[in-house]
């Protein structure tokens, strides 16, 4: 059975368990008393076991497993959460995630995990380094009633009085597994697996989940259908090691009736039980009758699965969506072309039938957008661990405070953003964080905080790092940056605050007097702001010295569909998009002056350039000079403005970005193309290029 | 024996070209270009090719010929090659020919003007007929244009 075509949904599972593992754990560290949690890691990482034993990726599961037994026993009130347990625990998901992403790059999922696993067994064993492992030796507080007969349902009663009419041999056995054991699970699936080469389990108490969890005391007894006679099943499950006591009696028909009048009075409750521990359509109890997914039972991959709220959502690969969304454009072209053919063609059912397609194609690029949001926290998730660990190795206390998780982001945005937030989160703390004393000194609370924000505003997300930690002290970059010769002495002189902090991104440039193992502010900032700029977004600081910097990243809500200002140039047609415009207008050649040889405008009482377009693309049949009066769109940067001239404007729409191939070069100016509605290309304006 | 290949055959002036149609996406009649500023001369703007913006190329351009006007024998072939599409605008295409490979010579230094690396080679058909098979990767090559431009610059 090929198991490849599982790879990919095995990976992202795998992915969302560490991640829930993660932050439960965050969680419980936060809250260790709190028992409902430490039910939920262990849930996640039983499913993330299960899945990998099915996978044959055998060092994730047994690495996994040694977590549970540790789980296990604080679930069970044995042994209390202590801190060097977390580090432990935490170890642990370090090296499953690695082995996860060996996977992801077609790797084996192997490691040498043996000093973790060392250290989680010595756990279990009860061997703590300091004192405080008393818990351990408790019993258990459902000691659980494994001397009562198991009861058995309806279904599987016929089953085994069908066998004896059959001539089966129709066994109850009861195992006990030696105190020492330390495997009981280990032991309990190798006595099941020893069955089930010479027979059939029907039924087991505690139910094979349960056993699977190690949910059982020392004992556990089942039914069994076989051949075999009681005294040779006896022998046989006597061979394996650390068994105590086995019991295997025959039963007849008539021991197996008063069995089941026994149980009759439970039924009901048995009944419940037996739906919910196994699947309600197996043709036959055995069928879940495996302690562990093994890798020969790889054919059903379904097994694994846990059990908990069925998923109302489904994966879908990003390429199908981007044929989608592709589709979608094209239909969104002929819908303007439809609506220009019904305006000249002034039919009034005609009008009526493309507003309504109007409508409809509008609620559906909603749709096909909203299909590819998908909500930051999937990137934000994976920092509090992060904040944790740093704050941990730099010896400082950190909060992280995370609003905004919900905020959606298009799915090509969220890919690209995760390395430049874990990069300024880090600068973050190892810079901006000062360490306990100096905040003490400085007055401040011993913890530091880190807020990461996330909030919708326009056609923009904002990202915001804000710390409450140093600062950053504009003379000390300024005189960093002479010094580095990023900038002279003059112009240093000559900087606003804001400029200094723009230093920060220059290549190569680092505030930090020495450079940590964790990062040095500026050392991959540029890096930081390429990426972000590439994804058509901005990073902004805002700092005051002593108190804390903020860093803001505004990035656009998708890349694909944008609204823009078409706008004519002689014969040819270009698109500006919206969200870079401030306003539109018109200016009499009167009021542009000439200032050292450029053309300037007065607008809101201070002067802005005056760009011509027609002269920068070479529009053959357009020259605004020759006019009285001028069209402009004033287009911004950040807070630069820039006042584009234009002969004409056609109006708002909406356009789908298409990009200009491989073929062409970068053109300065131009930013990608797209399709109008008469089936023209308009190529799309990048207002940024004007404004130095 | 060498295969049999397909090739498209094409006209610019009196010279006859011919392209392997596994590289070939499809042939179109003229249709509306964009043009694009700042870029080279032979390169004539983009054309919506159903969707796709594809940028459109004047093959006489590229290879030094005089331009022509459009006539109604005027193609844009489609092309594809290492992931990029782009179309070359020739004055008429309209033949689709097996040649076998072992019918391909290397080319001469010089035919019609066109320097030998953006040919493959030449094929002879039948007693008059010379083919001049294209390079398509030399003749993408931006890496060679940029050069061009800056020697001419």
């Amino acid at each position: 059975m090929d198991m490849n075509q599982y790879l990919s949904m095995f990976i992202d599972e795998s992915n969302d368990h560490l991640q829930s593992l993660n932050e439960s754990m965050m969680g419980l560290e936060a809250n260790p008393e709190d028992l409902s949690i430490v039910q939920v890691i262990f849930r996640s990482a039983h499913t993330l076991k299960g899945m990998a034993a099915t996978m044959g990726f055998e060092d994730l599961a047994s690495l996994t497993h040694q977590m549970e037994n540790v789980l296990d026993l604080v679930r069970n009130n044995k042994l209390r959460m202590q801190d060097f347990i977390f580090d432990t625990l935490f170890k642990s998901l370090d090296a499953l995630e690695s082995m996860v992403e060996d996977i992801t790059r077609g790797g084996e999922g192997k490691a040498d995990v043996s000093a973790i696993v060392s250290s989680l067994q010595a756990i279990v064993r009860g061997e703590v380094p300091a004192a405080g492992g008393a818990g351990a030796g408790a019993a258990t507080p459902a000691a659980q009633a494994a001397e009562t007969p198991i009861h058995l349902d309806e279904f599987q009663f016929s089953v085994l009085e069908q066998s004896i009419q059959e001539g089966h041999q129709v066994l109850y056995v009861d195992v006990t597994i030696r105190k020492d054991c330390q495997l009981k699970a280990v032991r309990a699936y190798m006595v099941f697996d020893l069955l089930e080469r010479s027979g059939e389990v029907v039924k087991s108490f505690p139910s094979v989940q349960d056993i699977e969890q190690e949910k059982f005391d020392q004992s556990f007894s089942l039914y069994y259908i076989t051949q075999k006679t009681a005294d040779q099943i006896q022998a046989m499950i006597m061979n394996l090691s650390e068994i105590d006591k086995v019991t295997a009696v025959a039963l007849d028909q008539e021991s197996l009736k008063m069995l089941g009048q026994e149980s009759a009075a439970a039924v009901s409750e048995v009944a419940a039980t037996a739906v919910e521990t196994k699947p309600a359509s197996a043709p036959a109890p055995v069928a879940s009758a495996k302690p562990m997914p093994t890798k020969d039972e790889g054919n059903k991959p379904g097994t694994a699965k846990a059990g908990g709220a069925p998923s109302r959502t489904i994966r879908v690969d990003i390429e199908r969506l981007d044929v989608l969304m592709n589709l979608f454009s094209e239909l969104l072209i002929d819908r303007v072309r439809l609506e220009q053919l019904a305006s000249e063609v002034q039919n009034g059912d005609l009008t009526e039938t493309v507003e309504h397609m109007g409508r409809v194609s509008g609620d559906l690029q909603n749709i096909v957008m909203k299909l590819r949001m998908v909500p930051v926290d999937t990137v934000f998730n994976r920092f509090p661990r992060m904040i944790r660990d740093l704050a941990k190795s730099l010896d400082k206390k950190v909060d992280l405070i995370i609003t905004g998780a919900e905020t959606e982001l298009d799915r090509t945005v969220i890919d690209e953003i995760g390395d430049p937030l874990v990069h300024l989160l880090r600068n973050a703390v190892d810079h901006g964080i000062e360490s306990i004393a100096d905040r003490v000194a400085a007055g401040k609370p011993e913890t530091g905080t880190v807020h990461l924000r996330a909030f919708h505003s326009g056609n923009h997300v904002f990202i915001e790092i804000e710390e409450d930690g140093t600062g950053i002290y504009p003379e000390k970059v300024l005189k960093s940056a002479v010094k580095k010769g990023v900038i002279t002495q003059e112009q240093a002189a000559n900087m606003s605050d804001e400029a200094a902090y723009q230093l920060l991104f220059a290549p190569g440039f680092s505030t930090a007097e020495v450079i940590s193992d964790v990062s040095g502010r500026g050392v991959g900032l540029d890096v930081v702001k390429a990426k972000i700029s590439s994804l058509g977004g901005h990073v902004t600081i805002y700092s005051s010295p002593g108190k804390g910097t903020n860093f803001s990243v505004q990035l656009p809500l998708t890349l694909s569909i944008i609204a823009a200002m078409l706008i004519r140039l002689g014969s040819e047609k270009y698109a500006i998009p919206l969200s870079s415009i401030v306003e539109t207008g018109i200016v009499k050649n009167t009021q542009i002056r000439t200032i050292h040889g450029n053309k300037m405008l007065e607008f809101r009482n201070s002067h802005i350039p005056l760009v011509s377009l027609s002269r920068i693309f070479s529009v053959p049949d357009y020259d605004e000079s020759t006019e009285e009066e001028t069209e402009i769109v004033v287009v911004r940067k950040g807070e630069r403005l820039v006042a584009l001239a234009v002969q004409d404007f056609i109006g708002q729409n909406e356009i789908v970005i298409k990009n200009l191939g491989k073929y062409l070069p970068d053109i300065q100016g131009i930013s990608g193309a797209t399709i109008l509605g008469d089936g023209q290309v308009a190529l799309i304006i990048d207002p940024n290029a004007f404004i130095k | 024996m060498a295969e049999d290949i397909k090739v498209i055959v094409f006209k610019l002036g009196s010279e006859e070209y011919g392209i392997e149609v596994e590289k070939v996406q499809t042939i179109e009649r003229m249709m509306p270009i964009t043009r694009v500023p700042k870029t080279y001369s032979f390169i004539k703007g983009v054309i919506n090719l159903r969707g796709v913006v594809i940028p459109v190329i004047d093959l006489r351009g590229r290879f030094g010929i005089e331009e022509a006007e459009h006539t109604d024998q005027t193609r844009v072939i489609i092309v594809s090659v290492n992931e990029m599409e782009v179309g070359f605008i020739v004055d008429s295409a309209n033949d689709v020919i097996d040649l076998n490979r072992d019918s391909i010579d290397t080319p001469p230094d010089v035919v019609g003007g066109i320097k030998a690396k953006y040919l493959d080679g030449v094929a002879k058909i039948g007693e008059e007929r010379l083919l001049i098979m294209l390079n398509l990767s030399e003749v993408l090559n931006k890496a060679e244009i940029v050069q061009l431009e800056s020697l001419e610059g």
